[in-house]
């Protein structure tokens, strides 16, 4: 590999995208929880909702505002390090990211102010209008930015006219072939990271025997959403695949690590190290057949492999593979906590099981590697094009000097390395603080007048605490 | 009226909204070293934790207008001005995360205080650099390390950080009492005086420097019609030295030192329309296709009005002074 300012430019975006997904991948499920636990709150006044509210909401302030300062970052790259892209495919992407600032940032911006510092600036039905509003914003954002990049990926509705891009219909650019299976399949992704972080660190106060009721609750909360959107996501994920067969076949060769020019019967290969030299894989573990069974919905369906373009014309093989399987076998971990929660509720309604819990607590993590393997699998998979099939990315990148990149990315690698180490630690120690105590909950539902029954739910809950 | 025109003005438009808005809030950083103690610190953060990242959508929203309307002009400025740009971001990374992790922290919250005063006197320079390199005229797509650096641009660095210091004094008389409103009412008097020293200087220095300018501003009958803006310039300086004086008055001196960015910004725009990037590229030249441009129409329409109501109510909201026994979240 050359280190040249082209490849430097490649790998300090693939670092700072990277390094921002994660952030938006938790903020927008977590969001969404926030604004359902406050929901819940004001019909129910059951305070453990209150309480789950208020105590998410600061992993979920710090966890925007690292979105916020990287996302920045993401909205100048495009001018500074691929000058001719944004030339060229300004006005197909500009419109889209305009559209996304003018419906999505301003409004979680106006909003999040008063979700996070309104409290005794607005009313209650106030604040959770708020709330609702940066959730749905979060949701808006998602919409632009994967209408953006599915284009990049099935590129629709445009011509071009004196070699540059101009848009024909606009409905085509933005629903193109693969917006709809991206999207949901990113959105899932991003509510089951919030998901299994709300449910992982319930199951950390579990084990540890403190806020008993309030972790129980958000794990059992947390499990309900698993069962249904671990599954579910299984199956948009199938349809998500066959689309890209559709219309990238290549990088389905790539998931799948199939050389010949066609396959019938692909076997899916459960493990192997594809080495793109000698156009084979090595150390292959397969299950015969199953592969075009995936793909196809047929033992022997055909599928297209590697070789049928040329070398120059494939994309970086191992990344893709190993990304995929990644991404798949922790999705199928989920389904299978998911199910183990389940079963578990028959008999021990408190989630006793020391095993279950400890495994819930180690799966913290699994969404944001999912989220990244998924990222690296659609936009690797794509390379050597950036505009698939219409513009190569080697001949995007702005002709800038390889130590001004380097000295940018250097930049990039110390802050974001330290700004990581900080928001871990912040996380983890929100965390060990824990939810806000009950006696000023309690004092809470006094000033805001609640309704009786609320109050007794408190005090049932104290004693519960002192009992614990 | 030519959509290209439109957008130009749209442009302009996003960015006096930015350099006004995260202007104070970038100044409150570099006002710190003024207000050692922590619980001034803790008061200043509070005045604009709630508004920070609303300002800074400005920047973001400006950067895609440039995008989407003027992709020629923003691959050129940008690519060219990549050293202060990537500055600029990593300043702005600091600073922006040190708002959140200032209130969670004991024993390092002196680290924050100086990630917040450093991010945002380096972005605040950076963008004056960038803009002083603009109006100089750097030569787009040429390649040269330090090419955006001279003497122009870096007084015009130091130039903004002043600026956004005085809004920011402004800032906080309206939302402090006491020793703090007493404070920055006394260095706002200071910065005053100095940012009219600087304004005539940047705009001798600019009639001088760039030909073109000085054929705008200069030639026959202009020089009378131009005439209001800096005389208009002199007089908000004199009431806002005047209104910081003693019993400041509370609310005028922002209202005041938001007029002084007006017609800065108006005299800037004065003298290098048509130009993006002057002697080279017109907003016409650099525009995108039509369909672009009318796409992006009924949004600009429909939500800019909108995102003004809910910005305005929620500055309603958190109106007033900053109360000392205001809780977070």
């Amino acid at each position: 590999m050359d280190l040249d300012a082209a490849m430097l430019s490649r790998i300090q975006f693939a670092f700072t995208i990277s390094f921002h997904i994660i952030f938006p991948a938790i903020t927008i499920g977590l969001a969404t929880a926030i604004a359902i636990w406050e929901g819940m709150w004001l019909k129910t006044r059951n305070p453990v909702y209150f309480q789950l509210a208020k105590f998410w909401i600061k992993p979920f302030a710090i966890t925007f505002g690292m979105g916020v300062v990287s996302g920045i970052v993401l909205s100048y790259e495009f001018g500074t390090n691929f000058s001719k892209f944004s030339e060229l495919v300004g006005p197909v992407l500009g419109p889209l990211l305009a559209y996304e600032v003018l419906t999505a940032f301003f409004l979680e911006a106006g909003f999040l102010g008063i979700m996070l510092f309104g409290w005794q600036r607005v009313g209650e039905k106030l604040h959770y209008f708020a709330t609702c509003v940066v959730a749905f914003g979060t949701w808006v954002s998602s919409f632009w930015i994967i209408a953006a990049n599915s284009w990049m990926h099935t590129p629709a509705g445009h011509k071009i006219v004196e070699g540059r891009f101009e848009v024909e219909s606009w409905m085509e650019v933005i629903f193109n072939p693969s917006m709809p299976y991206r999207l949901v399949h990113m959105l899932l992704a991003a509510m089951l990271t919030a998901t299994f972080l709300i449910g992982g660190v319930s199951a950390w106060y579990l084990r540890k025997n403190r806020d008993v009721a309030f972790a129980r609750k958000g794990l059992s909360m947390a499990l309900w959403a698993a069962l249904v959107l671990a599954p579910l996501q299984v199956i948009v994920g199938d349809f998500h695949g066959l689309n890209v067969k559709e219309h990238q076949p290549i990088k389905v060769a790539a998931m799948e690590g199939i050389w010949p020019e066609t396959e019938t019967g692909a076997p899916l290969l459960l493990f192997a190290i594809p080495d793109m030299e000698n156009e084979t894989n090595h150390f292959e573990v397969k299950v015969p057949k199953v592969a075009s069974l995936i793909l196809t919905h047929s033992l022997d369906g055909e599928i297209q492999g590697l070789k049928s373009v040329p070398p120059e014309d494939r994309p970086y093989v191992p990344l893709i593979f190993f990304s995929f399987r990644i991404m798949v076998g922790l999705g199928m971990l989920m389904v299978a906590a998911a199910v183990w929660g389940l079963w578990l509720r028959r008999k021990h309604p408190q989630f006793e099981s020391k095993p279950f819990l400890l495994l819930m607590n180690l799966m913290i993590p699994t969404g944001v590697i999912c989220t990244l393997a998924g990222w690296y699998v659609a936009e690797v998979g794509r390379q050597p094009w950036v505009v698939h099939g219409l513009v190569r990315t080697m001949d995007i990148v702005t002709p800038l000097p390889a130590e001004r990149v380097l000295f940018s990315l250097t930049l990039f690698v110390v802050t974001y390395s330290t700004l990581l180490l900080v928001y871990l630690y912040f996380m983890a120690k929100l965390v060990r603080k824990g939810p806000p105590d009950l006696a000023r909950l309690e004092q809470h539902m006094l000033d805001v007048n609640a309704p009786s029954f609320a109050l007794e739910w408190v005090k049932k809950l104290q004693r519960e605490v002192v009992e614990d | 009226m030519d959509l290209a025109l439109f957008y130009y003005l749209l442009l302009g438009f996003a960015v006096l909204m930015y350099v006004v808005l995260d202007g104070f809030d970038l100044g409150l950083g570099i006002l710190y070293p003024w207000f050692k103690s922590e619980g001034e610190r803790d008061h200043m953060m509070r005045s604009i934790s709630h508004v920070w990242d609303g300002n800074e959508t400005w920047l973001v929203f400006g950067g895609v207008v440039l995008f989407a309307a003027f992709p020629a002009a923003y691959a050129g400025i940008l690519s060219t001005m990549y050293t202060p740009i990537m500055l600029m971001l990593i300043g702005l990374i600091f600073r922006g995360v040190a708002f959140e992790y200032r209130f969670k922290s004991e024993r390092s919250k002196p680290l924050w205080d100086s990630a917040f005063f450093l991010g945002s006197s380096v972005a605040t320079f950076c963008q004056g650099t960038i803009l002083g390199a603009v109006v100089q005229g750097v030569k787009v797509g040429e390649q040269g390390a330090l090419d955006w650096l001279s003497p122009f641009s870096v007084f015009t660095g130091l130039a903004l950080m002043v600026a956004y210091a005085l809004l920011a004094c402004c800032y906080l008389v309206m939302k402090s009492r006491g020793d703090i409103m007493a404070r920055a009412a006394h260095l706002g008097r200071k910065l005053v005086v100095t940012l009219m020293v600087i304004l005539a200087i940047v705009s001798l220095w600019t009639l001088i420097a760039n030909t073109e300018v000085r054929a705008r501003w200069l030639d026959g009958i202009n020089f009378v019609y131009l005439m209001p803006l800096p005389i208009l310039s002199a007089l908000f300086g004199w009431l806002l030295y005047r209104d910081l004086d003693g019993q400041p008055h509370e609310t005028r001196p922002f209202w005041l030192a938001v007029g002084l960015f007006v017609l800065g910004f108006a005299g800037l725009v004065v003298g290098l329309f048509p130009y993006l990037i002057p002697h080279q590229l017109t907003f016409w030249q650099a525009s995108a296709p039509d369909s672009s441009l009318k796409f992006l129409l009924p949004g600009i329409f429909i939500f800019l009005p909108l995102i003004f109501a809910y910005t305005l109510w929620g500055y309603r909201i958190f109106s007033g002074k900053v109360e000392d026994f205001e809780e977070g979240y």
